[in-house]
């Protein structure tokens, strides 16, 4: 069960991928499909399931783009 | 509130900020905006934007603002300090700003002991022209004006500004941080924190240097400025509180 919940504000990703870089479960990408009104290839999560919570993307992120609540914290 | 892990803060407005993608001014932006919200200060504080690519952060922080000349925020500073003794006041400056044009001024309310907090942002290049050296530039550096690399038999070697401060007897609080890695980033925001308490209670002048990426600037995508950083620029510009109380007679 995901720890944390991402937020994520897609209209305003720059798509640096500092985020991507400093995930330590690697579920962070951008997101190749779709550009966002910017025109930039905004970050996406992978697999919400497994985030552990550490805010470490929140805390790199230049541009305001991730807020994250709390997830189930009796789990994983 | 409590079922956030992180949320964003109110010391910043919601405009989306001219950086481009992956500066770390946007995240020195945040850790400033955050230590004023945690000390309940966002209402009364005065920032002084320089110019430089920050020079519309008038527009990010959830301040009142004033944007001084080139190099002159300090001086600005002590005149809005002087008149509103209350409020916070801080400067936030690159280091074409600070440490070439802005070097009268920054020491000078340094040597008087102006109850300020300074924000200084080292991304070792002059962002907003386009990529100029800056006095803060790694020797062998490429930049728009050193195209074969910064030569310190023409250029001197690069001004190490927190030694240099913490010289400075009525300094109180001199710290250098960096923005690399989320630790890193943590640790930043402990010394901005330290930076701003200080002025709170009156304890004097205050400076914070905080490495950061210019990517554009620098010719690297995000991820490897920020490599760049913890592999260049800190064995250079080493980590770590350089003063910590003044040296009173
Ligand atoms: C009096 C004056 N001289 C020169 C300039 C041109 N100028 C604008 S920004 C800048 C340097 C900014 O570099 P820095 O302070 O390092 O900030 P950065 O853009 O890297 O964040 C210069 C020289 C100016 N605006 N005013
Ligand atoms: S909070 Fe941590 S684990 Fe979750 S997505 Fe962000 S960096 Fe990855
Ligand atoms: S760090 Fe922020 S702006 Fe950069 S890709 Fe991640 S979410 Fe987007």
């Amino acid at each position: 069960m995901a720890r944390g919940v991402l937020i994520i504000d897609r209209n305003r990703c720059k798509g640096c991928e500092l985020c991507i870089s400093v995930c330590p479960v690697k579920i962070l990408s951008l997101d190749y499909e779709n550009a966002n009104i910017k025109g930039y290839q905004p970050m996406k999560i992978l697999s919400p399931e497994k985030c552990i919570g550490c805010c470490n993307c929140a805390v790199i992120c230049p541009d305001q783009v991730i807020e994250i609540m709390k997830g189930d914290t009796n789990h994983g | 509130m409590t079922d956030f892990l992180f949320q964003k803060t109110n010391g910043l407005t919601d405009k989306q900020t001219h950086y481009c993608p992956g500066c770390t001014h946007g995240i020195i932006h945040r850790l400033v905006a955050e230590v004023l919200e945690d000390l309940n200060v966002v209402e009364e504080t005065i920032a002084i934007a320089s110019v430089g690519c920050s020079v519309l952060s008038y527009e990010y922080f959830n301040t009142d603002s004033i944007q001084a000349s080139h190099g002159r925020a300090p001086a600005v500073a002590t005149g809005i300090k002087r008149v509103f003794p209350n409020q916070i006041v801080f400067t936030y400056q690159g280091d074409g700003d600070l440490a070439s044009i802005g070097l009268a001024e920054i020491i000078a309310a340094a040597g008087r002991g102006e109850n300020i907090t300074v924000i200084f942002v080292n991304n070792a290049i002059y962002g907003m022209t386009g990529g100029q050296m800056a006095p803060t530039s790694l020797v062998g550096q490429k930049t728009s004006t050193s195209p074969l690399g910064r030569n310190p038999l023409l250029a001197g070697m690069p001004l190490k500004m927190c030694e240099i401060m913490s010289q400075i007897p009525s300094v109180e609080y001199v710290s250098r941080v960096s923005t690399h890695s989320p630790l890193a980033i943590r640790q930043a925001k402990v010394a901005i924190k330290k930076a701003f308490e200080n002025q709170r209670a009156n304890r004097g002048f205050s400076f914070v240097e905080i490495l950061s990426s210019c990517n554009i600037g620098w010719g690297l995508p995000p991820v490897e400025a920020l490599k760049w950083i913890e592999s260049r620029m800190i064995s250079y510009y080493p980590l770590g509180v350089y003063k910590d109380g003044k040296d009173l007679e």
